[in-house]
């Protein structure tokens, strides 16, 4: 049998250190949280455990003298279509573990992004573009139930008509549901803070909400999923909207899970569970097992907290999604979420992650289309989740028909994550997705709040910039408005899917 | 045709003059100020609507149906016999105009007066529902016959060419009306179809535009989803729509119809909280929430006419002309002042309504805005 562990023998990275640079500070050795680097005393050398680097490139980053680099091993496998290096990187792991891969982030494989194959338009002579710095330009978005048809009193003023509450975001994107233990609570703070500013909402996920974020209460979406972790009365008055989470893109049909190691004091008050017992949801709500128990838990909800807060229901986009949205809406749902293939998660198994669900652009057109065609879609708000990378994603996503757009990953971005995946070790080394004090520290959450809301702002200025280009200027004239996108590259089918014409047409 | 291609795109001219004490005005003013334009267009559509023009048989449905051939005159009589008795029918006169016969052959136009066969209605269609339906048939199914107004007491005049060949096809001078629109057109492609001239119209109201809609595709969708097909891909039908479905099916009260399709931003709309007016605030607010869809993006200027009046308005930042004028009870609006000068030298007042602000000429009797609505 093997001499080594094959992950010891073949590992993906390397750590190349220029050894007339270093200047042995060690920084590396103290920034690395996977181990990968070393201090020699007798050689006064800093030396590497390859194997343990997972290119998260924090080393590289705080290195003074940049004397590191993180590259791909170029000793890798012999070159193969079928049996690429990962492929078999992931048997070694299950041969000697005898378990699912666990892994983070959103989908990597190079599943066809739709986005990248939709162009928009814009105005030349027969109408004029619109210069959003000279003139208004509007991004307001509002969302909950809404409804066909308002009714006046004889003053022509009053409107009988009364709708459900709205969320008003200034912006169409939301922070996504990122819960506390699979992020720490100064990303939470940051998002919250950034929500404040700028007039949005963030999404605590199925951890709970801490005691200190309370005071962000009108920009906060707390989420109930089938663990019920943290959820009390106060928890869901405690917020602008409530979400029922039923799935997640990296994970549909499995619930969320957060090993008893990283269940510290703080996360065990706000999750109402003992320090260091394992948070893991059941894969369906026990008390969900079909639609009509869905409306009765949305309507528990509902006269729990009085009709103040709109309850959106979040799923994955799995092959039926269009039928699944529409049940959703006449169960009763103020808002519906859709996270698509490429969303992320803090853990998950592998297999999941990379092939379960369908892309986030066909589940838009074809629940937009559904909604329509049974005359539901002015009583539902869409949320469109999974994989947004920029604000032409979320124009693309609105003009195939979404009210507004989930962004996670973008967050993490913005906290200085390199997409390593591995927030499921809890060992993020840029202290996002880790609640290891050491670690968790090096995440301020008045930088990142910063950095947030400077994000959401130049998205704005991006939107914005690509109406005015369409002669449009508030976010409405787009919203479902296909005709404003072209396609290259897809087919007949995928066209007559997303609803769009191909370029030249 | 079928929903989804591309909007039409054209530039334009419009007018309209509407006598608020309900007196009849000549056909010949209403052709002079839309030829004063005449360069607004390019020849290639041209149209007229007139209320009043048939006070003797005021009380039955007019229909001005156009055909390619005299042959389909049976089907549409067919068509119509089904849910009307035909009070009268005739053939509209028109006059040769050598320079028409140049671009395209001119159709032939008939017009009916009908009464509804109280059995022809499906359960819980009104009467205009069942006018509606009828227009959609004989347009969506009887080949080469298309209705270009279904109004009372009142009618279209449109086809391929400028304004003044069309007026003087159709003999406009001969007409006399209390509210009269005209419009000419610049399309950028070469339709060549006399149906896609404006005004539009349908029941008793009519519209004429000039602009092209950026929001097409939202309001389309729109529209769609409460039954409306979209058959002609113009803006100025979507619009159509719009007041069909705002005004007649939802009735909703003047004002917010055009808060609703030109809303007022975001920014005043704070104004109004700002300074007090806390039920108008909330009420514009609801209204920008609901009817989002409904709201027209992009440059227009457009007329709408009913019975009852005339109201222009513009897009939220008047990217397309509009000068409106009054003298006594009459009220003129149009795309240049040019076009209301060469009729009415003098005019008490002469302005240009603010973006997106709607001019509203009712007629007298409509003290309160609410009794006024368009069929
Ligand atoms: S951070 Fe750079 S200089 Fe410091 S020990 Fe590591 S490689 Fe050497
Ligand atoms: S959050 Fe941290 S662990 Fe997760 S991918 Fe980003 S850098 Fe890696």
């Amino acid at each position: 049998m093997l001499f080594k562990k094959p992950q010891v023998a073949f590992y993906p990275f390397m750590v190349l250190r220029d050894d007339y640079k270093c200047v042995r500070c060690k920084s590396c050795v103290d920034q690395c949280s996977f181990d990968a680097t070393y201090y020699d005393e007798d050689l006064n050398m800093i030396m590497n455990h390859h194997e343990n680097c997972v290119n998260c490139k924090r080393c590289e980053a705080f290195c003074p003298t940049d004397a590191i680099k993180v590259v791909k091993n170029p000793s890798t496998f012999h070159p193969d279509a079928n049996w690429t290096p990962e492929a078999i990187r992931d048997i070694h792991v299950q041969m000697l573990t005898g378990a699912v891969i666990l892994t983070s982030t959103g989908n990597d494989k190079p599943i066809k992004n739709y986005f990248d194959h939709l162009l928009l338009d814009a105005c030349q002579v027969t109408n004029p573009p619109i210069d959003p710095l000279r003139e208004p330009m509007e991004l307001k978005t509002f969302i909950g139930r809404k409804t066909d048809q308002l009714q006046f009193d004889s003053d022509g003023v009053s409107i009988k008509t009364t709708i459900g509450k709205q969320l008003e975001l200034e912006i169409p994107v939301l922070f996504s549901a990122m819960s506390y233990g699979s992020i720490n609570l100064n990303l939470q703070k940051a998002m919250a803070i950034a929500c404040r500013e700028f007039g949005t909402y963030w999404n605590t996920g199925e951890g709970g909400l801490h005691k200190s974020l309370r005071e962000f209460k009108d920009h906060t979406i707390v989420q109930v999923a089938s663990g019920r972790f943290g959820v009390d009365l106060e928890y869901l008055e405690t917020s602008a909207a409530i979400e029922i989470k039923i799935g997640q893109g990296a994970k549909p049909g499995i619930g969320g899970h957060l090993p008893g190691e990283k269940v510290n004091e703080g996360i065990a008050e706000t999750r109402m569970i003992p320090v260091g017992s394992d948070a893991i949801s059941p894969a369906p709500h026990h008390d969900i097992y079909s639609i009509e128990d869905l409306r009765q838990l949305i309507y528990a909800l509902k006269e729990a907290t009085n009709y103040e807060k709109p309850v959106f229901v979040k799923i994955a986009a799995v092959h039926n999604v269009a039928a699944i949205a529409c049940g959703i809406a006449h169960a009763g749902a103020d808002a519906i979420a859709i996270d698509g293939v490429r969303g992320g998660t803090g853990a998950t198994p592998k297999s999941l992650r990379d092939h379960v669900g369908i892309p986030i652009e066909m589940a838009i057109a074809a629940v937009d289309d559904r909604l329509r065609k049974e005359g539901l879609r002015n009583e539902v708000s869409l949320i469109a989740a999974g994989g947004f990378r920029s604000a032409v994603d979320v124009l693309k996503a609105i003009a195939l028909g979404a009210d507004a757009v989930y962004i996670g990953t973008v967050a993490k971005l913005a906290a200085g994550c390199t997409q390593c995946q591995q927030c499921h070790t809890g060992r993020c080394a840029w202290g996002i997705t880790t609640n290891n004090p050491k670690l968790a520290k090096r995440l301020n959450p008045d930088i990142v709040a910063e950095n947030l809301y400077n994000l959401l702002r130049a998205w704005a200025h991006d939107i914005k910039e690509l109406l005015g280009a369409m002669g449009i200027n508030a976010i409405e004239s787009i919203k479902g408005n296909r005709l404003r996108l072209r396609s290259w590259g897809l087919t007949e089918q995928e066209n007559k899917i997303l609803g769009v014409l191909p370029a030249g047409m | 045709m079928a929903c989804g291609c591309y909007s039409e795109m054209a530039g334009c001219g419009l007018a309209g003059i509407v006598n608020r004490d309900g007196k009849k005005i000549s056909g010949k003013f209403i052709y002079d100020s839309i030829t004063a334009m005449k360069e607004r267009g390019n020849g290639m559509g041209a149209g007229y609507a007139a209320y009043g023009i048939y006070p003797d048989l005021a009380e039955y449905y007019a229909f001005h149906v156009m055909l390619d051939d005299l042959d389909y005159e049976s089907e549409v009589n067919a068509v119509l016999s089904k849910s009307f008795k035909i009070v009268k029918s005739e053939m509209i006169p028109t006059k040769e105009v050598p320079s028409l016969y140049k671009k395209t052959k001119p159709p032939y136009f008939y017009r009916y007066f009908l009464e509804p066969r109280d059995d022809a209605r499906l359960p819980m269609e009104s009467e205009e529902d069942l006018v509606v339906r009828t227009v959609m048939t004989i347009n969506d199914k009887v080949k080469g016959a298309y209705v270009i107004s279904s109004g009372k007491n009142m009618g279209a005049f449109k086809g391929v060419g400028h304004p003044d060949e069309i007026g003087d096809f159709f003999e406009i001078k001969e007409y006399e009306g209390y509210i009269w629109l005209a419009h000419t057109r610049f399309p950028t492609n070469t339709p060549g179809w006399w149906g896609g001239a404006h005004p539009f119209t349908l029941l008793d109201w009519a519209i004429v535009h000039n602009g092209e809609i950026t929001s097409y595709g939202t309001n389309k969708r729109y529209v769609e989803m409460f039954g409306y097909r979209c058959t002609l891909l113009t803006d100025t039908e979507v619009a159509a729509y719009l007041f069909d479905l705002l005004f007649r099916k939802h009735r909703l009260p003047i004002r917010a119809v055009f808060m609703a399709m030109a809303a007022p931003f975001w920014k005043d709309i704070e104004h109004y909280k700002e300074v007090g007016l806390e039920k108008i605030y909330e009420m514009v607010k609801m209204i920008r929430t609901v009817y989002a869809p409904a709201m027209l993006n992009g440059p227009f200027a457009m007329l709408f006419a009913f019975k009852d009046g005339v109201i222009g308005f513009n897009d939220r930042i008047k990217l397309r002309p509009f000068v409106a004028a009054e003298k006594g009870d009459t009220v003129y609006m149009a795309s240049e002042e040019s076009a209301i000068r060469v009729i009415c030298e003098t005019p008490d007042r002469v302005w240009m309504p603010k973006a997106g602000e709607p001019v509203i000429a009712l007629l007298n009797h409509c003290k309160e805005e609410d009794v006024c609505y368009p069929a």
